[in-house]
C-alpha cells in the first residue's frame, strides 16, 4: 500500500546495533557450556518428554524443571526450507536448508542449518549430524551446522548432571537492526531551509500555533498543518540546566548549557546549547541568536544578542 | 460515594497477592525468565494459588530495545504458567507497570476473568537504557543531555515558577534513600546516608545532583487481582481497588505544561471521582509516586492535587511526606532508591496495596485505610494511577 517516496523527501540509512548481555540462568547455562564440550543437552518435563534445546518451566504444568539428559548430536530432518541467499550473520555463507532436526532421544527439534548442494539434497527423514565448530565457546554457534548422516537411528536420552568445569554463564547478543528512515514532508522542507541558515516551522490552520520543527500536523487539533512560516532567527531561553557529565560520541567540553529556545514567532521551544557567555551566567529570559559553522546542517549554538532580558510573562507559557 | 457504583454493574477488583523481587544493579544469577518467576511465584504464594488458578497474564516492560529481546512476553509465557491461556503484553514506557495493571483489573472489573496474574519487570544489567532512548537518527541533531537533561529543565521551571528554596530536591532524596532502609528489597541501602552527603553530592545536570537521581536495577513486581469470590478465599486481607484512570498526551504540543501535565490532572480528577475523594490530602492516608528525580515529589504533589499549586514543596519542607508525616510519599523508598524501569509502575501500586493490607513490614503507615500508586513515562506523556482501600468498594 506504501506509495512511492517522493524524490524531494530525503531518506538516509539507520542502522541500531547494540551488544546486549544476557545472564543464562541453570539450564540455558548448562546447554551452552555442554555445547562447548560436544554435549547435547535437553530437559525432562513432569509428562517425560525430552525438550531440547532445554527450557527452564514446563510447558504444561508451569512447574520448575531441571532433569537434564544427554541426547544424541544425529537426528532425523523433521521439516526443512531452503535459503538460497543466505544474509550477513547466518550459519553458512552459501546457500543451505534451514531444518528442524530431532536430535535422537529428544521428543521436540531444534533448529539449525544443513549444510547440503542444492535443495534435492534435503528430505524430511533424512539422517543428518552436527559439525561441531572448530573453536567452541559456549553458544549455539558452537554446533557450526548440520551434515548429512548415513547411520541409523538410535539412542535414548541419558541422565546428566549439568555440570561442567568453568560454566558459561553469560553471552553477549548482538543485535542489528537495518533501517531506511524518511523523515518526512514537514521535516525534510524544514531541514532544507536551515542550508539557507533559516528556521521554518509551520501553523495550525485550526489553533493557529507554529511549530517548530514542524511534524506536518498539529497534536492538538489533529489537523494537517502546510502553512510555512519563518521564525527567529532571535529567541529567548525559557529553561535550562548546566551539563557537567560528558556524554559519548559528543564532543562537546563540560560544563555546557543545555537550553529550551522559543524563537520568536514559535509557539513551542527548541532545544540547543548555549555558549559564548559563562555557563553560570546563563538565565531564563536571556536573548539569544543562533551561531552557525561552515556548512553545518543545524546552529553549533546560540550567544546572547546583547539585547535586555525578556520579561517572565512574556514566555511563561513557553517554559 | 464509592468508585465502583452497582450501576455499573463492574466487578469489585482485590489485590490478594503481591510479589516482588530484591531489586540490584545486576542479578547475572537467572535468566529473565527466572527473574520475572521469582516475582510471580512469590505473589502466587502469598495469595495461597497455584498456577492453575490463574485464568491470565498481563505483562509489560519498558521497550524492548532495552534488553534487545524483542516481544520477550512470548518466550516468558512457560515461566509464568501462561500457556493455554490468555496472555497480553503492555507497554507505555515508564509508567508500562501501572497501565499493566490497571489492564488486569479491567478484565476483573469486566468480569472477563475471575483471576489474573499481572507482572512487570526489567533486567537493565543486560540492556542499555540511555542507548534504548537515544537513538542517533539521521538529519536530527544529537540528544545532547540525556534522560536527566531532559528532566532538569523543567525542574528549574518548577523552582522558578513556585520559588522553591533550592534545597528541597535534596530533602526527598534524603527521606526517600532513609525509607528504603526500611524495605528489604529496595536497590539502594545507603546505611550512611546524610542530608549533608545528598548535597555535598555532583551536580550532574544542574539543578538535578547525582544523589537526586534514581538507580538502575534489575527487577519484576508481580500482583494477583481477583474478585469478590477470589477475595473471600483470600488467606490475608485483600487490598480493594477504588478507582483505576491512565491519562496520554503527546510528548511536546504548543501549549504543553511540563511542570503539571494536563493529562496528569485528568487522570488524578479521574481516579478521584470513581473513589469519591474530594479532598485528596485528608482523604488519602499514603501515597506511592513515581519519583525518578527528587524534585518531582513537589511537582506530583501538586499536579496530583495534594497540595494548591506552588504549594508543593511546602510539604516536602515541613515534613509532610515523611514516614511519619500526615501524608507519607513513598514509604517505599520509591523509584529514587529502587529502578526497574518497567516495573516501576507496579511496585508504586503494589506498595500502596500493601499499606492498605497491612503488609509493608517496617515502612508500614500506621492505619492506612486508603493509599494512591502513581506512575509516570515518555516525556511526562503517560500517567496510570489507582486509589485502593482496606474495605471492599460499598455498592
Amino acid at each position: 500500500m506504501a506509495s512511492a517516496p517522493s524524490p524531494e523527501v530525503l531518506r538516509a540509512p539507520l542502522v541500531l546495533e547494540f551488544p546486549f548481555t544476557r545472564s543464562l540462568g541453570p539450564v540455558q547455562s548448562a546447554f551452552l557450556t555442554g555445547l562447548r564440550e560436544r554435549t547435547v543437552l535437553g530437559v525432562k518435563t513432569e509428562d517425560g518428554r525430552t525438550l531440547v534445546p532445554p527450557v527452564e518451566y514446563d510447558p504444561v504444568s508451569a512447574e520448575e524443571i531441571r532433569d537434564l539428559v544427554e541426547v544424541g548430536a544425529a537426528g532425523t530432518v523433521t521439516t526443512w526450507a531452503w535459503n538460497h541467499e543466505p544474509r550477513r550473520g547466518q550459519p553458512l555463507d552459501t546457500p543451505f536448508a534451514w531444518v528442524l532436526v530431532k536430535l535422537d532421544g529428544a521428543d521436540t527439534s531444534l533448529l539449525h542449518a544443513l549444510d547440503v548442494p542444492g535443495p534435492d539434497a534435503v528430505r524430511t527423514g533424512m539422517r543428518v549430524r552436527i559439525r561441531w565448530a572448530a573453536e567452541r565457546i559456549g553458544a549455539i554457534t558452537d554446533i557450526a551446522c548440520f551434515e548429512a548422516d548415513d547411520g541409523p537411528a538410535g539412542g535414548g536420552a541419558r541422565p546428566h548432571s549439568g555440570e561442567f568445569g568453568d560454566p558459561v554463564t553469560g553471552i553477549v547478543a548482538l543485535a542489528r537492526l537495518d533501517y531506511t528512515y524518511a523523515p518526512g514532508r514537514a521535516q525534510t522542507a524544514y531541514i532544507k531551509a536551515l542550508s539557507e541558515q533559516k528556521t521554518v516551522g509551520e501553523r495550525c490552520p485550526s489553533c493557529r500555533k507554529v511549530y517548530v520543527p514542524p511534524r506536518g500536523a498539529c497534536p492538538t487539533c489533529g489537523v494537517a498543518t502546510a502553512e510555512r512560516v519563518e521564525v527567529g532567527p532571535r529567541g529567548t531561553v525559557t529553561t535550562y540546566c548546566i551539563v557537567n557529565i560528558k556524554a559519548k560520541n559528543l564532543d562537546i567540553e563540560v560544563p555546557y548549557v543545555y537550553a529550551h529556545i522559543a524563537l520568536d514567532g514559535a509557539d513551542l521551544a527548541l532545544h540547543a546549547r548555549i555558549a559564548g557567555i559563562p555557563y553560570d551566567q546563563v538565565r531564563m529570559g536571556l536573548r539569544v541568536e543562533p551561531v552557525w559553522t561552515e556548512g553545518a546542517r543545524f546552529p553549533d549554538h546560540y550567544r546572547p544578542t546583547g539585547e535586555p532580558d525578556a520579561d517572565y510573562d512574556t514566555y511563561k507559557e513557553l517554559v | 460515594m464509592s468508585g465502583v457504583r452497582s450501576g455499573t454493574g463492574k466487578e469489585p477488583v482485590a489485590v490478594v497477592g503481591i510479589g516482588q523481587t530484591r531489586h540490584v544493579a545486576a542479578r547475572r544469577d537467572v535468566s529473565i525468565a527466572g527473574l520475572v518467576r521469582e516475582a510471580a511465584q512469590r505473589a502466587l504464594e502469598d495469595a495461597e494459588l497455584r498456577w492453575a488458578d490463574v485464568d491470565a497474564v498481563v505483562i509489560g516492560k519498558a521497550p524492548d530495545f532495552f534488553e534487545g529481546v524483542m516481544m520477550p512476553e512470548l518466550y516468558l509465557a512457560d515461566a509464568l504458567g501462561a500457556v493455554g491461556k490468555p496472555m497480553l503484553r503492555v507497554h507505555t514506557a515508564g509508567s508500562v507497570g501501572g497501565s499493566t495493571a490497571l489492564v488486569a483489573a479491567n478484565l476483573v472489573a469486566g468480569r472477563v476473568h475471575g483471576t489474573v496474574l499481572t507482572l512487570a519487570f526489567e533486567k537493565q544489567s543486560e540492556s542499555n537504557a540511555m542507548w534504548g532512548l537515544s537513538l542517533p537518527i539521521p538529519f536530527q541533531q544529537p540528544l545532547l543531555a540525556g534522560a536527566g537533561g531532559f528532566f532538569a529543565p523543567h525542574v528549574r521551571a518548577y523552582m522558578r515558577r513556585t520559588g522553591a528554596p533550592d534545597t528541597v530536591g535534596s530533602l526527598v532524596a534524603y527521606k526517600d534513600r532513609r525509607n528504603a532502609l526500611k524495605n528489604p528489597y529496595a536497590h539502594l541501602h545507603e546505611q550512611d546516608i546524610t542530608l549533608e552527603k545528598v548535597q555535598a553530592s555532583p551536580m550532574l545536570w544542574d539543578p538535578i545532583r547525582y544523589s537526586e537521581t534514581c538507580p538502575s536495577s534489575d527487577g519484576a513486581c508481580a500482583m494477583v487481582l481477583t474478585d469478590r469470590a477470589g477475595a473471600r478465599r483470600s488467606p490475608r486481607p485483600p487490598a480493594w481497588m477504588h478507582g483505576g484512570a491512565m491519562r496520554s498526551e503527546p510528548t511536546l504540543f504548543a501549549g504543553k505544561d511540563f511542570v503539571s501535565p494536563q493529562a496528569g490532572k485528568d487522570c488524578a480528577a479521574d481516579v478521584y471521582r470513581q473513589a469519591g475523594i474530594t479532598d485528596p490530602r485528608r482523604d488519602i492516608d499514603a501515597v506511592e509516586m513515581y519519583v525518578p528525580f527528587s524534585w518531582y515529589e513537589p511537582m506530583w504533589l501538586e499536579n496530583l492535587g495534594f497540595a494548591a499549586e506552588g504549594e508543593g514543596w511546602k510539604l516536602t519542607e515541613s515534613g509532610v511526606t515523611e514516614l511519619d508525616g500526615d501524608l507519607p510519599v513513598n514509604m517505599s523508598g520509591g523509584v529514587l532508591s529502587t529502578n526497574p524501569i518497567g516495573a516501576s509502575g507496579m511496585i508504586r501500586f503494589a506498595e500502596a496495596a500493601l499499606q492498605v493490607r497491612g503488609q509493608a513490614g517496617e515502612h508500614q503507615i500506621d492505619g492506612a485505610r486508603r493509599a494512591l500508586g502513581h506512575a509516570y513515562g515518555g516525556g511526562s506523556q503517560f500517567f496510570s494511577m489507582w486509589l485502593v482501600g482496606a474495605e471492599p468498594p460499598t455498592t
